[in-house]
């Protein structure tokens, strides 16, 4: 260390100044800005449920089943992804399709969110298509672990992301949400 | 009669409500200032109907969530002490501020009132003594706890108190030398005169500059604040108030701000000329190029509160900038700086002061 360095003062009084330097340029910007200068900007933070940084359109988020033409989900309840997940989250009951074309179909198909890891397996494994996770939704919670449950119903009628990684849809709100 | 009683609890409500308001602002100037320092915006979410004030109501938001806690208290704690301990945290750092001068003699009604809560010969004392007794608040905590980090934070609590406020006494006479008195109200008024052709005022920032340095570090030591934070110290014990809950917590936190409002009062009233304006007697200003303005006599004490509250909102300021500013000393690093180095200097202060009261005449 150099001899000014042993002295704690001169350093820290230039960390001061540093500091006090930062204070009064902000503190200017957010003065401009409530006098109408509103391209000045104090503080380099993201205002986060006003503003948002753009998503990347392969980040994962809330699952949605996709829908065929008619409405009914495109999943024909093949286990795959049931198999597949390794936080084993998702649970189907399936029954059978009306149309002998198809296999089957899912009776009940729950996620359970608060087990799950996000890892999009059950995306890469389903042969179908029928599940995604570009729904762009993040802010989902609960006051219950059975709240966090989402059911057919919810996912079958999520619509993907925008072009801006915006969702489209408004944030499901499970029916027992408070249970 | 009455009215003399009723300036008394005048002067008393004014010094009380004063260092109340602002250690309940100081919560918010910190969570702001930091903000704006590390170029954030700092809380501001706290709204009533709508409004928000810059956050200005986070701290009643605080205090609301704090008074609405449980308030727990560990099975094996010392009940009545642990229930004490906030309490006399509290009540020192209020009390403490009460012999600092806030203002000259008001004279109203062929009365003379001296804007000072107490008028006390030994006031600088007294303000050491209260700041002292604050800390047994803390080691009270510390030990009723039975907690072992708890202890360890009101040990080092009281190791730190000694060493610093060694330090702040040392220093401050060589103020009291220059001055000549224990008095507040008289320091202050020994500021107001002026060398180098009356151009310049004798404030102890100016007669007493290595005094200055070593009280403001000591004093910051003395409020328990980072970077001498090491009876509360959250990356390694949590401190002294690690079993407290509720609004008995947020009494701890508030003496912290108290002791930081009564700190910067001192340094204002002994360092930076008190509640004086340069040039400024009690009949209006006398500039030194020859020039005067008479003012009536009830503007020039409003002018004079006024300098006062904003010298004391500039020593907060810079408190609080330290404390965003520098890392946290290591306990040991503290208990250096406290007896090897600020001591020492305080002491080569008052032999210099001395030598050259000596030399250079009378005292000023």
């Amino acid at each position: 260390m150099r001899l000014e360095q042993r002295f704690y003062l001169v350093e820290a009084v230039q960390g001061v100044v540093l500091t006090a330097g930062h204070f009064f340029r902000n503190m200017g910007k957010h003065v401009a800005h409530a006098l109408g200068r509103k391209d000045a900007r104090g503080a380099v933070t993201i205002q986060y449920p006003e503003e948002r940084r753009p998503y990347s359109p392969r980040l994962r988020t809330l699952h949605r089943l996709v829908r065929r033409e008619d409405g009914s989900p495109r999943c024909v309840a093949c286990m795959m992804c049931e198999t597949v997940c390794p936080a084993r989250c998702i649970y189907i009951v399936a029954t059978e399709h009306p149309n002998p074309e198809i296999e089957k179909l899912p009776e009940r198909f729950d996620i359970d969110l608060g087990k799950c890891v996000f890892c999009g397996y059950c995306v890469e494994a389903c042969p179908e298509d029928a599940i995604r996770m570009d729904t762009g939704i993040l802010e989902f919670s609960s006051y219950s672990r059975r709240g966090m449950v989402y059911t057919k119903e919810t996912l079958l009628s999520l619509e993907p992301a925008g072009a801006d990684g915006r969702p489209a849809s408004p944030v499901p709100i499970p029916a027992n949400r408070t249970v | 009669m009455i009215l003399d009683v009723g300036i008394v609890f005048g002067r008393v409500l004014f010094v009380m409500l004063f260092v109340l308001n602002m250690g309940g602002l100081l919560g918010w100037v910190e969570r702001k200032q930091s903000a704006i320092m590390q170029d954030r915006i700092g809380a501001n979410r706290a709204s009533i109907f709508g409004l928000r004030v810059m956050g200005l109501f986070h701290p009643i938001a605080d205090a609301i969530k704090l008074l609405t806690k449980e308030d727990f208290r560990p099975a094996r704690a010392d009940r009545f002490l642990f229930w004490l301990a906030p309490f006399v945290s509290v009540f020192f750092g209020l009390v403490a501020f009460a012999s600092i001068p806030f203002g000259d003699t008001l004279r109203l009604w062929d009365r003379e009132i001296p804007l000072q809560a107490v008028t006390l010969n030994v006031g600088v004392l007294y303000v050491f003594a209260m700041l002292s007794l604050g800390v047994y608040g803390v080691m009270m905590a510390g030990w009723s706890s039975a907690n072992n980090y708890a202890l360890l934070g009101g040990q080092r609590a009281a190791a730190l108190m000694i060493s610093s406020e060694i330090a702040i006494g040392a220093s401050i006479m060589g103020v009291i030398m220059v001055y000549g008195s224990l008095n507040m109200q008289d320091i202050v008024r020994g500021q107001g005169q002026y060398f180098l052709g009356g151009w310049v005022p004798a404030w102890g920032l100016l007669t007493q500059p290595l005094a200055f340095v070593v009280f403001l570090t000591a004093g910051i030591a003395a409020t328990k604040r980072a970077p001498f934070d090491m009876p509360e110290g959250e990356s390694e014990i949590i401190g002294y108030f690690v079993e407290y809950s509720g609004m008995k917590a947020g009494m701890f936190m508030m003496s912290d701000f108290l002791e930081t409002v009564v700190i910067a009062g001192m340094t204002t009233a002994l360092f930076l000329g008190g509640w004086q304006i340069p040039w400024l007697a009690a009949d209006g200003f006398h500039f030194p190029w020859g020039a005067t303005a008479t003012l009536p006599h009830l503007l020039v004490v409003v002018l004079q509160v006024g300098a006062f509250v904003v010298k004391v909102s500039i020593m907060i300021f810079v408190m609080m900038l330290v404390r965003w500013t520098l890392p946290r000393f290591r306990y040991d690093q503290a208990m250096r700086l406290g007896w090897l180095g600020l001591f020492p200097l305080s002491i080569l202060n008052i032999v210099l002061t001395g030598a050259v009261l000596l030399l250079f005449g009378e005292p000023a």
